[in-house]
């Protein structure tokens, strides 16, 4: 249990950006471990600057060390240069708190946001000095745990991680680490590793792969079964029912170099019920449950004036939807303690007039960016998707942005959508040229910044049943935006290189199968894949040949209703017959409203677990129909048909 | 006002480069409240001027940086207690040594800083060797070396920018290196000497201001903040 700082120091020099490697943030816990603590890697497995700010590991870091039995450090994805170098001088993945070798740990547990960093966690594994394969590994080995978003679809990983958590993880690392810890007690001896494993299949949200049989006729996977009766034959995710109970992350870490998000964060609510049937993120975390409006106020001031930040970014899946948050933000510009100096960010933000206003307030500070999603060119193609943004929504927010000053605008599309036309593709050129239009108006120097993903359909949503686009459909749709807006000035179009779509594609859907071509495209040496200048497609189209699989098969095939799908035996809580009404309804153009102000769809995510939406206020935010002409002064709650609590009559 | 600062950074964060420094500070700053005089415009900044770059990797006993307190706010700020109260506003490693309200129109450090002194250990070579390395340095008429600026590669005579340089214990140079009129690096200074020579640690000791034939520290160290208030007057 030493530090292998004297080891890594001489490397430093050798590397680019070697602050990645040396802790030390404000914030940063001083982790004592100990033989009766059950001691935690946290591991992001990309790029320090990328994964310091993911607020999800910070707020396991923070809980897991305030407990007395367990200990928790952080480590990233080594960047290529400094991996050779450990590689070189067999350092092994260490820590960035105390700069401890990862066999020093119980549990190497990674955050998975991204498909594209897979054959990150197996290079970080490796390193760690554990054979990648969990069926190669021994009681002498940590355990490899994953949560986050991908792990809605464990398979592609389940050759390699022990232990998937599915779902809100506050609560179930108690859990976790009560059943680890005996294993621990007990001197992890010869064999124990297999009834620690079970023994943390029992617990609820977490899925261990290797108690479950893939069982396969021919290409078709017909069902994913627990080998042992005592094991669930579905893994429900964890829900935490009040986020007010969980005022993390307290201590936000202030990295010392530049990283991505680098300003104050604070989730202001989890869950989103606007139904972009695209969007997995809206429909694996839901309920709806907002933070209460004091304690958003008591940990941004707090946060800044320990932080010394001049910025806070109000983080959730729709900032402007949370209830009353012309009040969250004018309390924090106008409060004497910022001295009129903070900067507010909205990520996520909905597309109208009233949402501008808000920016508005915000810029009497500092003018920040302005970024829309409308995600599809028409209205067809927005009620397809359930995106509920009329061209009038966005003009208006244009109209209102550029009378006030603004000169630049993002805009944010997807193509490759279910039932997608050409007309709709033009549609995002339209759009982007009447905005630059409205801005002329006002403004000489008008750029609206167009921004085109390629689609990559996502388990547990409408979509996962429909056949992604391939990358030569991609990149033509690509080219005739490309040439609609040539003669465009101020139409900037950037677009996202459509091969790695469709390698995200590969292992967003895929089965256990896959596990061969991951561990392929890494042996290759494919890391760091979601970067440009190291993503390569060929690697992932020769581990897909050698290990005998379809592209077509896993990617651009559309999926049928009775299909078993590789995911059924995890759930987010979501009926299939709700997500396949809805699909088939997104065929017919038909929207469905936000049902946090109607009455309930049964989608599952609430009813399954007893729990509910929770707001904080009991005013809906103005503007927040959006679209639909839904009256949001009806079907008001609490009570009624609205399974909506407010968050002050919570006890 | 302006006060002038000096700082020490070592350990672990010697692995920051100048540019996180500035970050620091500035988060330093509002922490603590420090009422600074900021720059008018689009995105304000507050008046904050660095020194020398310290290169990433390197420590140093003498940094130093110029800050501009909001003039209405001057007669509330305790220059004294600035070193304590910034110190602990700052991450573990930096350490605020002295402060002091220098004149107005002080030239920059940039500018008037003419040499450093350096620390810098090299392992791995026996004492006798390095020490012959020094001396023929010293004597050398002109070393050229081929040095990088702006993109392009130029050969340079570095020899006059090496004020001294004596390998003192095992493994140690210590040396003053010109700033003026441009900086010559200790990794320049370590490639002159034989071109594989790399450097285990880089420690920046002091930094000079050549005045009249005379070196002075840009802020002494164990000045009595209150009986340096004009330090600097009879500089300007």
């Amino acid at each position: 249990m030493t530090s292998l700082w004297p080891r890594i120091e001489p490397l430093l020099a050798k590397v680019q950006k070697p602050a990645r490697y040396i802790g030390c943030e404000d914030g940063a816990q001083a982790p004592v471990h100990a033989p009766n603590k059950v001691a935690w890697l946290l591991a992001y497995p990309d790029a320090y600057e990328i994964g310091l700010p993911n607020q999800g590991l910070q707020i396991l870091y923070e809980i897991l060390n305030e407990r007395p039995d367990t200990v928790a450090e952080r480590t990233y994805a080594p960047w290529v240069d400094m991996e050779a170098l450990m590689r070189e001088r067999r350092v092994p993945l260490f820590s960035v708190d105390t700069h401890r070798a990862a066999s020093d740990f119980d549990l190497l547990a990674f955050n998975l946001s991204a498909e594209l960093v897979y054959t990150n966690l197996l290079n970080c594994v490796d390193l760690a000095g554990v054979p990648v394969r969990a069926e190669e590994r021994g009681p002498e080995h940590l355990l490899v745990a994953a949560g986050g978003h991908c792990a809605f679809n464990p398979e592609p990983l389940a050759d390699f991680v022990d232990l998937f958590v599915i779902g809100d993880g506050e609560e179930v690392v108690a859990d976790i680490t009560e059943v680890v810890g005996e294993w621990k007690a007990s001197g992890r001896t010869a064999g124990s590793r297999e009834r620690v494993l079970h023994g943390l299949a029992k617990v609820p949200g977490v899925y261990v792969p290797s108690m479950y049989d893939a069982i396969y006729d021919g290409d078709r996977l017909v069902a994913v079964t627990p080998r042992y009766p005592d094991v669930p034959e579905r893994v429900e995710k964890r829900t935490i029912s009040d986020l007010n109970e969980w005022p993390y992350p307290k201590n936000q870490l202030v990295p010392l170099t530049e990283v991505v998000h680098d300003r104050l964060n604070v989730e202001i609510f989890r869950g989103c019920t606007r139904g972009c049937r695209f969007c997995q993120a809206g429909m694996i975390t839901r309920p709806v449950r907002e933070r209460s409006s004091e304690q958003v106020r008591t940990m941004v001031s707090q946060g800044l004036e320990r932080t010394g930040y001049d910025e806070v970014s109000l983080t959730s899946l729709s900032s402007a939807d949370y209830s009353g948050i012309e009040d969250v933000v004018g309390g924090i510009v106008n409060d004497p303690m910022c001295q009129g100096s903070v900067g507010v960010s909205l990520p996520s933000l909905r597309v109208d007039a009233y949402t501008v206003g808000i920016a508005s307030e915000i810029a009497k500070v500092r003018r920040t960016g302005l970024t829309f999603a409308p995600e599809g060119g028409t209205w067809r193609m927005r009620q397809v998707i359930n995106k509920l943004i009329r061209e009038e929504d966005l003009y208006g927010a244009a109209e209102s942005a550029f009378s006030q000053g603004w000169q630049r605008m993002k805009l944010y599309f997807l193509v490759g959508l279910p039932t997608e036309t050409d007309d709709d593709v033009l549609g995002i050129a339209e759009l982007a040229r009447k905005c630059v239009a409205i801005g002329r108006k006002h403004t000489n120097r008008v750029t609206i910044s167009t921004s085109v993903g390629g689609f990559v359909p996502k388990p547990q949503t409408p979509f996962q049943w429909f056949g992604q686009d391939t990358s030569g459909e991609l990149q033509r749709k690509v080219n005739l935006l490309r040439d609609a807006v040539r003669r465009d000035r101020g139409v900037a179009l950037k677009w996202h290189d459509p091969r790695a779509t469709m390698a995200e594609g590969i292992a967003s859907r895929g089965d256990r199968r896959l596990g061969r071509v991951i561990e392929h495209v890494w042996r290759a040496g494919g890391t760091f894949q979601e970067w440009s200048e190291q993503f390569d497609v060929r690697l992932w189209e020769d581990a897909m040949a050698a290990s005998g699989l379809s592209q077509e098969w896993y990617v651009h095939r559309h999926r049928d209703e009775d299909e078993v799908l590789p995911w059924d035996h995890v759930s987010a809580g979501l009926h299939k017959d709700f997500l396949w009404q809805d699909w088939q309804e997104a065929l017919r153009a038909g929207a469905v409203e936000d049902c946090r102000w109607t009455p309930c769809y049964d989608c599952g995510a609430c009813t399954g677990f007893g729990i509910e939406h929770v707001v904080a206020a009991t005013t809906p935010p103005a503007g927040g129909s959006q679209g639909t002409g839904q009256d949001l002064g009806v079907g008001a709650f609490p009570g009624g048909s609205v399974p909506v609590q407010f968050v002050g009559s919570r006890a | 006002m302006k006060v002038r600062l000096r700082y020490s950074k070592l350990g672990k964060i010697r692995w920051t480069s100048h540019r996180d420094m500035a970050r620091m500070w500035e988060r330093a700053f509002r922490r603590t409240h420090l009422p600074l005089a900021y720059s008018h415009g689009f995105s304000p900044r507050p008046k904050v001027s660095f020194g020398l770059a310290l290169p990433t990797g390197g420590e140093s006993l003498g940094e130093y940086l110029d800050v501009e307190v909001a003039p209405e706010a001057a007669g509330d700020v305790d220059v004294a207690a600035l070193p304590g109260r910034l110190s602990t506003a700052l991450p573990v490693g930096v350490e605020v040594a002295a402060a002091a309200v220098i004149d107005d129109r002080t030239p920059s450090l940039q500018h008037e800083v003419t040499s450093c002194g350096w620390t810098v250990r090299v392992d791995g070579m026996a004492h006798e060797e390095l020490r012959e390395l020094a001396s023929a340095a010293v004597s050398a008429p002109q070393l050229l070396l081929a040095r990088e600026r702006k993109g392009h590669t130029t050969t340079e005579d570095v020899r006059p920018g090496i004020l001294s340089c004596t390998a003192e214990d095992e493994g140690t140079l210590q040396c003053e290196l010109a700033t003026q009129p441009r900086a010559l690096r200790p990794s320049e200074l370590l490639r002159a000497l034989r071109p594989d020579l790399e450097a285990a640690l880089v420690r920046r000791t002091h930094q000079w201001i050549e005045r009249d034939g005379a070196r002075v520290e840009p802020l002494a160290l164990l000045l009595d903040a209150m009986g340096a208030r004009h330090a600097h007057g009879r500089a300007s």
